[in-house]
């Protein structure tokens, strides 16, 4: 393998890694301060103790996506140097922004929040929840930025010396892209967070142990759940389907598997495309559906791959086809089953229905699978290009780097992230095991806190 | 501009180096001066709810970098690559190794990763110090300002130099053990009982070694580099980094002796930053010497990003710190006074 191909393989595995932790971390911070608001509006000392059992799993996983994301900050410059140096004008700002403004928020109240309890006021210790909910959203806020300005790179001017500087930072920050990737990335990371709830809740429904808590996971998750999941198809996942569309022809017509360029487009549900013989194999159709999504009417004609020449098209053109019909077949399996379980939420059937809660226990690999699905579709979609339209991914790395010294940081991150993941699954299982303490009587703050 | 921006990185660092130092310092402790369950448990409480925020100081330099001078995040990153990942994988290692220990109670899980916590810290330490040391003697940068260090080539500093030398060797040393010192004074002032105890007896002992090292360190420097000394010949101000350095060093002991405890970890802070503001003097304009007669060495002014950029950048970079120190002076300040021997503050 040559350097470049070790080079993306070592950013796409440690990236796609890190991104596992994140996505719970930013949906968890959200629905623990659903839990610490509800203690706080009942006074239902269940809701305190159901956010501190939530709060130990949220400070393990935030531990592995903080000792994973230190390397996504080397990385650019010790594996993208070229990139670095031809882009920092532009996109040092928000990475840099993303330190100062959300890692110190967040690692500083983290601390207050899991062990200040004590030394805080109960609404002062809302406010440190809710501290560490506003930093890791801003953190994926300056992250997007980032990542949208490679996608659609806007507010820059081109400097003698090849180098990119940032011409507005304003326009730099509400890049329309970001805003619309913001949105539906955030619901992707609450889709994760209320599966995982609902999933721990149904495992203790059905394992008939702390019911109490069980009933109180699956309701919280399930509503969270119905919301975010309908929320990623519409409005979020119809507004960046046309945005790319628009801007990015050639990663729309990869990932819809269209080769000719046609009036009355169809979409494809299911197939598997063959790039030599430019069509795809054993298809599942609905016809003039494409035409319709993206223009709003189903006469419209929708570019092809065959428009564009050949040095254009996305690299890898089979995993990002796949990679978004995982995403969007996902997305709808989970709104699906979601409208069913807060039906049956609302008709007070829920918790007893096993049928059902079999299904949210076993759902909960999904959004992960979804979320990075996506992350393939958008990252494999702008190949060739590492900044679109701009700059190509051949070039960008670091020259100085050989693959043979590659090949050994990956290795070696293989290693160590096999390790971290079975530590990940061995604490969680562990946190589950264990369970939250039972809650003796309402206001018995200090028994629960001591055992 | 591009000076202020040399000196926002600097500070930057020298924030990391205070502040992440004392818990790298108590972890290199770690396996020295705590004895018993209970006193690792306090060590670890002592620093468990800062840590983390002390290690963003560090992402945050890194960004700033990043941000005012890509060419040289670009060209030192890619240069001293085989040395990041190593220093990558120690980050991930002490960071589990420091929150992990208390998950269960079992004898071998504890005693693992109270090894890998202490291996982790030290490495770092040294790491560092070699670190810093060759961005002050030089990297042979190439025609396009890349280059790319060996580990380890001769031992010997000169026109083609690896990362470890006799000049970044000694760098190691002198962080090991200044690090080392700092964390004993922290946990003087964070633990009581026998623990601080063995934290005053490891200070006392650290404290010659670190006096002479930093001596050593000053003649080595000046052999590794000979240019060093152009700033402090033009400007005698900055004579008052080694003086500084000096008076610290003696305050430090002299501190202890009076019971100040506090006042004695303060002081080894003065020494850390003067010490870095010593290097940092000694480099100004340049951010990374070149060891090849026929390159030029990278300078702020041939490195600097544009001025939009650096007039936006001033107004969010103020207020992004104010806020950090408000919450680093909320945090410290709820943590504040000692660990109690039998605090249920951090663990699980
Ligand atoms: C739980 C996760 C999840 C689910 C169920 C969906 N998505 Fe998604 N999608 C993401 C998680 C995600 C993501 C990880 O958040 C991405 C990757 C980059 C981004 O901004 O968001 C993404 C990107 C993304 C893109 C941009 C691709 C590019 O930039 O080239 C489009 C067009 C869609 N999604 C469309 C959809 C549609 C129509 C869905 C409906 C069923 C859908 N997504 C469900
Ligand atoms: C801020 C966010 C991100 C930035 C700045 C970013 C940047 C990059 C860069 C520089 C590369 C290597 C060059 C290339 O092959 O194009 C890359 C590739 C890749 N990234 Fe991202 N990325 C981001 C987020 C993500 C996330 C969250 C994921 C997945 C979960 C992801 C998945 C990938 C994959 C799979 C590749 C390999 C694509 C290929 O080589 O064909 N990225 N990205
Ligand atoms: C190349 C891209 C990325 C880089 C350079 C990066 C960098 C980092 C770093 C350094 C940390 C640790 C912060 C600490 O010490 O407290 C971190 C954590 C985090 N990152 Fe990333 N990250 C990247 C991709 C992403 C993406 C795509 C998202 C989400 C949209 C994200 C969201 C977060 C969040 C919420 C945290 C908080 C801690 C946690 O993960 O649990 N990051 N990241």
């Amino acid at each position: 393998m040559d350097a470049l191909t070790l080079h993306r393989l070592q950013f796409s595995f440690t990236i796609t890694f890190h991104y596992l932790f994140p996505q719970l971390t930013m949906g968890l911070a959200l629905l623990l301060i659903v839990l610490k608001t509800m203690a706080l509006r009942t006074n239902d000392e269940r809701y305190n103790e159901a956010a501190r059992f939530w709060a130990k799993i949220f400070a393990v996983n935030f531990l592995l996506g903080v000792v994973t994301g230190i390397p996504m900050e080397f990385q650019f410059g010790t594996n993208w140097s070229e990139f670095s140096r031809r882009t920092g004008g532009v996109i040092g700002q928000p990475l840099a922004m993303e330190g100062v403004f959300s890692f110190f928020l967040e690692s500083s109240f983290l601390g207050l929040f899991l062990f200040g309890e004590k030394r805080l006021s109960r609404l002062a210790h809302w406010g440190a929840g809710f501290m560490v909910f506003l930093g890791s959203w801003i953190s994926g806020f300056f992250i997007i930025v980032t990542d949208a300005w490679m996608q659609h790179p806007v507010a820059y001017e081109l400097m003698p010396n090849g180098t990119y500087q940032v011409r507005s930072f304003w326009e730099l920050m509400t890049n329309p892209w970001a805003l619309r990737q913001y949105a539906h990335n955030m619901c992707g990371a609450v889709v994760t967070g209320a599966f995982v709830m609902s999933s721990v809740g149904a495992l203790y429904l059905l394992q008939k142990r702390d019911v109490d808590f069980g009933r109180i996971f699956v309701r919280v998750g399930v509503i969270a759940a119905v919301l975010s999941s309908i929320a990623m198809i519409f409005p979020t996942g119809d507004l960046q389907g046309k945005f790319v569309a628009d801007n990015q022809p050639t990663a729309m017509a990869g990932m819809e598997g269209l080769f000719h360029s046609q009036k009355g487009a169809p979409i494809v549900l299911m197939g598997q495309p063959d790039i030599e013989g430019q069509k795809i194999d054993n298809p599942i159709a609905v016809n003039r559906v494409l035409s319709f999504l993206i223009y709003g009417t189903s006469a419209a004609e929708v570019q092809g791959l065959d428009s564009y020449p050949k040095d254009q098209w996305p690299t890898t053109l089979p995993l990002l086809f796949y990679a978004y019909h995982i995403m969007a077949g996902l997305g709808t399996y989970f709104a699906a089953l979601m409208a069913v379980s807060v039906f049956l939420l609302w008709r007070g059937k829920l918790y007893t229905t096993r049928w059902l809660l079999w299904p949210i226990l076993l759902s909960f690999p999904l959004p992960y699978i979804a979320n990075t699905a996506g992350w393939m579709t958008a990252e494999i979609g702008r190949q060739p290009w590492l900044v679109y339209n701009l700059i190509r991914t051949a070039g960008g790395e670091s020259a100085t780097v050989g693959a043979g010294t590659t090949l050994f940081s990956l290795l070696g991150f293989m290693g160590m992230y096999t390790v971290l993941a079975i530590l990940w699954v061995l604490l969680v299982y562990n946190i589950i095991e264990s369970g939250p303490r039972p809650v003796v009587a309402i206001g018995s703050n200090e028994t629960a806190m001591h055992a | 501009m591009a000076t202020l921006w040399f000196w926002i990185v600097a500070v930057m660092l020298a924030a990391y180096v205070v502040l992440d130092g004392f818990d790298l310092g108590a972890g290199i402790l770690f396996p020295f001066v705590a004895r018993t369950e209970e006193e690792r448990h306090q060590v670890i409480s002592a620093i468990g709810p800062v840590w983390d925020g002390n290690e963003v100081w560090l992402l945050a330099a890194g960004g700033t970098l990043f941000f005012a001078f890509p060419l040289v995040y670009a060209s030192s990153f890619s240069g001293f690559y085989m040395p990041l990942m190593i220093v990558l994988w120690l980050l991930i290692l002490r960071g589990l190794a420091v929150e992990l220990r208390s998950h269960f109670k079992d004898v071998v899980w504890r005693t693992f990763f109270g090894g890998l916590f202490f291996f982790a810290s030290a490495m770092l330490a040294i790491f560092f110090g070699a670190a810093l040391a060759n961005v002050i003697r030089g990297v042979p940068l190439g025609a396009d300002n890349y280059f790319f260090l060996a580990l380890w080539t001769n031992w010997r500093t000169g026109p083609n130099p690896g990362i470890l030398d006799w000049y970044t060797g000694i760098g190691g040393v002198v962080a090991l053990l200044a690090l080392a010192l700092h964390g004993a004074l922290y946990l003087i002032v964070k633990s009581e009982g026998e623990l601080r105890q063995r934290a005053r007896t490891a200070a006392g002992l650290l404290w010659p070694l670190v006096a002479v090292t930093t001596v050593l360190a000053i003649p080595a420097t000046v052999v590794a580099r000979p240019d060093s000394l152009q700033n402090y010949h033009g400007h005698p101000a900055a004579f008052l980094a080694p003086i500084i350095v000096a008076a610290s060093l003696a305050g430090i002991v002299i501190l202890l002796r009076r019971g100040s405890e506090l006042g004695a970890f303060l002081a080894s802070c003065t020494y850390l930053i003067a010490m870095l503001c010593g290097a940092a003097v000694g480099l100004y304009p340049v951010l990374l010497p070149s060891t090849n007669p026929a390159m030029g060495s990278m300078t702020i002014a041939n490195s600097i990003v544009g001025p939009h950029s650096l007039r936006v950048g001033l107004v969010w970079w103020t207020i992004g710190t104010m806020l950090a120190l408000m919450y680093f002076s909320i945090v410290y300040w709820l943590f504040r006074g000692k660990v109690s021997q039998y605090s249920d503050t951090y663990g699980h």
